[in-house]
């Protein structure tokens, strides 16, 4: 006992009594974390209530003026007649989009999951618009969809006449989803394709033994066993889709009328269009409530939906 | 020995070196950077702002102006962003349209002061017209600098292939009207590939544009005093009627999401500002006129877009930056600047000088056009507000650029949105 006493001692003696193995260890991990948490705290966490700060005021930026005003930004809100427009805009967009995005990836990774020769060039070109430059992608697409751009040209071919993709209220929203998921669908399909090579193969030779179609096989085993990467693919794709902006700005300017105007168009055209920061402020805490609400929903949802093997 | 020698040395140097680093603090304490965003990127006018620069800085070899190209199509939002920001420039170009908000806002250091303290500047002579949107109180906040005026450039080669009169012998036969223009627009706009009007930057967008066509019919968005919305009467119905017909049913204009150049040879006629004559192809030309805009039910008429250039008051040099501003629109400063941006100095709206600065234009396209233009114009809509104002019109004129739009209906529903922002 005396020994055990005796050989602990010299290393608490050696160090001050405060800094316990314990308490050294705590330190390491929040030196290991603080890079960072610096950041976050910087560019995440400050940002964000400085934004929940200026919803309480008003700010004209040209009047140097900076008024504190206290909800009647919130009151701004449901006295605002476009704003019914924009959320209905938002959520046709998010759910076109999201639908719109998972099928077809998941459809491309099925599809790209051969073993055939010659299949990563294919997977390369279905992934490379994800490394192209947004905006330059975009402007592509607004050439393209013009009322006499190079989609209307080969319809013609075919004796079709193309409607004005951009000018019309259905066919802007369909261009601005399609322009977004063909820009991003290599991305879901990438993470889709790695979940499908992890699926066991000898659960699908047991299937086949037992006379289960292919159809049954997907839904019942790799449906299920790629359930998690359904869920972390439909959370990034919907937080994606209501931070869209660049696609809009470039290709409708949330035009015609309001028809495209979703919520992040239009809190950037109040706070840096009208000079409205306050009001700008406010939409933006809409918006994350909005984004918090539905990833904290599906997080939810995970244990009905989503298979964990443990 | 030899540590004592070190020793000494550095003493030596610091003796010499402290009063140098002192004079050095000083000079840079003494030194004024100025900073002015423009919405030019082009090398010529870039390269005569930094003629003008060095001018000044010969009477103050402490000042070093400094340009910041700011991007055309976003500029009021980059520049409100940088005041927003802290870091707001010294001096700024201000789009005629934002002048309201910026001159109202008290964000703009008043430079009459400045300006009738500069020897020679001849302030009088600028036209209490040209300055009546940049001025508050009696007080001018920002200069206008250019005053273009909008007219029409047309391609005579296309006009004759398709058959018709040229806007020339029009003008002759005294049968320059609207709809004569825009018959001459549909006979070139029914050629494959080919487009009859453009009105340039419009694009079913920037609306404001369309005054170069609704103001021959009388028509404006609001009344004079800017409180009532006037979409709704008679004149802007027929014009936008008329714009409509020539859009979607004569194929006189190319319609929303068709683009047409002009300056490539592919249309008839464009409407845009004379400083656009660098536009025209040196390679490939073809004949081409600058007319003044045809004749609408309403009369003659003409428009005018304007630039200014304004001190913020927010800057720590605002005094130097407003002299800056003074020496840069001088008489002889206006006359260099005059080649790129027509002045509202009465001394240089005169033949003589404009023929000299505008080279590619003859005696008689000045005369008409830019002369009677500058002095007869007026000035293209603006609002306090503008930008949402612009966006509540935009949204609303969707409705018109419809082959099946109901115009009366589409304008009574802009009038609705609009009508509690003109009153703010």
């Amino acid at each position: 006992m005396a020994v055990a006493q005796q050989t602990a001692r010299p290393e608490g003696r050696s160090s001050s009594s405060f800094w316990t193995v314990a308490r050294r260890d705590s330190l390491a991990g929040f030196l290991f974390i603080a890079p960072q948490l610096i950041g976050i705290t910087l560019f995440v966490l400050i940002p964000l209530c400085l934004v929940f700060w200026y919803s309480l005021h008003e700010w004209n930026v040209l009047a140097n003026t900076f008024t504190y005003t206290g909800a009647t930004n919130y009151q701004m809100l449901l006295e605002d007649t476009n704003l019914p427009s924009v959320l209905g805009a938002t959520a046709i967009f998010s759910a076109g989009l999201v639908i719109f995005n998972l099928s077809l990836a998941l459809l491309l990774a099925v599809l790209l999951n051969q073993k055939l020769a010659g299949i990563t060039i294919f997977r390369t070109l279905f992934f490379s618009p994800v490394v192209v430059s947004l905006v330059a992608w975009t402007i592509v697409w607004g050439f393209l969809l013009q009322k006499n751009g190079g989609i209307n040209g080969v319809l013609l071919v075919f004796g079709i006449e193309g409607p004005n993709w951009l000018r019309e209220p259905v066919t802007a929203m369909i261009s601005v989803i399609v322009v977004q998921v063909f820009k991003n669908v290599g991305l879901n399909m990438i993470l889709f394709l790695a979940a499908l090579q992890g699926v066991p193969n000898e659960l699908y030779e047991a299937a086949r033994i037992d006379g289960a179609p292919r159809f049954k096989q997907f839904r019942r085993i790799t449906l299920p066993l790629i359930s998690p990467t359904i869920l972390l693919t439909s959370i990034i794709t919907i937080v994606g889709s209501l931070q869209v902006f660049a696609q809009i700005a470039v290709l409708t300017q949330g035009g015609p009328g309001l028809t495209t105007t979703v919520l992040v168009y239009y809190l950037y055209q109040q706070a840096f269009q009208f000079h409205l920061f306050g009001y700008g402020s406010t939409l933006s805490i809409v918006l994350f409530a909005i984004v918090a609400v539905l990833t904290f929903a599906q997080w939810q949802m995970r244990k009905r939906i989503v298979f964990y093997e443990s | 020995m030899n540590y004592h020698r070190t020793l000494k040395s550095a003493v030596a140097a610091l003796a010499l070196a402290v009063p140098l680093c002192w004079s050095g603090i000083a000079n840079a304490q003494d030194a004024v950077n100025l900073r002015m965003t423009i919405w030019s990127a082009n090398e010529a006018h870039l390269k005569l702002f930094n003629e003008i620069a060095a001018g000044f800085k010969k009477d103050h070899p402490n000042v070093t102006v400094t340009y910041e190209s700011l991007p055309f199509e976003t500029y009021t939002t980059a520049l409100t962003t940088q005041i927003a920001g802290g870091n707001a420039p010294d001096m700024a170009w201000i789009f005629e349209t934002a002048a309201y908000d910026f001159v109202n806002s008290g964000a703009l250091y008043p430079l009459t002061d400045t300006l009738k303290a500069t020897k020679g500047y001849n302030a009088e002579e600028l036209s209490a017209t040209a300055a009546e949107r940049w001025t508050k109180d009696g007080k001018l906040f920002a200069y206008p600098f250019s005053t273009s005026p909008f007219a029409m450039f047309v391609n005579n080669d296309l006009i004759k292939a398709s058959g018709v009169k040229t806007p020339a012998e029009m003008i002759a036969a005294n049968q320059w009207t609207w709809d004569n223009a825009i018959a001459t627009a549909a006979a070139v706009g029914k050629v494959p590939g080919k487009g009859g009007l453009i009105v340039r930057d419009f694009n079913y967008q920037t609306w404001q544009n369309l005054a170069s066509i609704w103001n021959g019919w009388g028509a404006s968005p609001w009344s004079a005093d800017g409180k009532t919305c006037t979409m709704t009467e008679k004149p802007m119905v027929d014009a936008l009627t008329f714009i409509h017909e020539a859009a979607f049913k004569n194929k006189a204009m190319p319609g929303p999401g068709e683009s047409v150049d002009f300056f490539a040879g592919n249309a008839a006629m464009t409407i845009t500002q004379i400083s656009r004559a660098s536009l025209l192809p040196k390679d490939k030309p073809f004949a081409w006129d600058l007319v003044p805009l045809p004749k609408g039910p309403a009369g003659n008429y003409a428009l005018i877009g304007q630039a200014g250039v304004g001190v913020m008051q927010a800057g720590k040099n605002a005094k130097t930056a407003a002299e800056f501003v003074a020496y840069m629109t001088n008489p002889e400063n206006s006359a260099k600047l005059s080649q790129f941006f027509p002045s509202a100095r009465k001394s240089l709206l005169n033949a003589e000088v404009l023929k000299k600065t505008n080279p590619l234009l003859s005696q008689e396209q000045i005369d008409k056009v830019v002369i009677s233009g500058i002095a007869t114009g007026k000035v293209i809509p603006g609002h306090t507000g503008f930008a949402q104002i612009q966006q509540a019109v935009r949204s609303g004129l969707d409705a018109v650029w419809r082959p099946d739009a109901n115009i009366p209906a589409a304008l009574q529903q802009i009038c609705g949105q609009i009508g509690p922002l003109l009153k703010r």
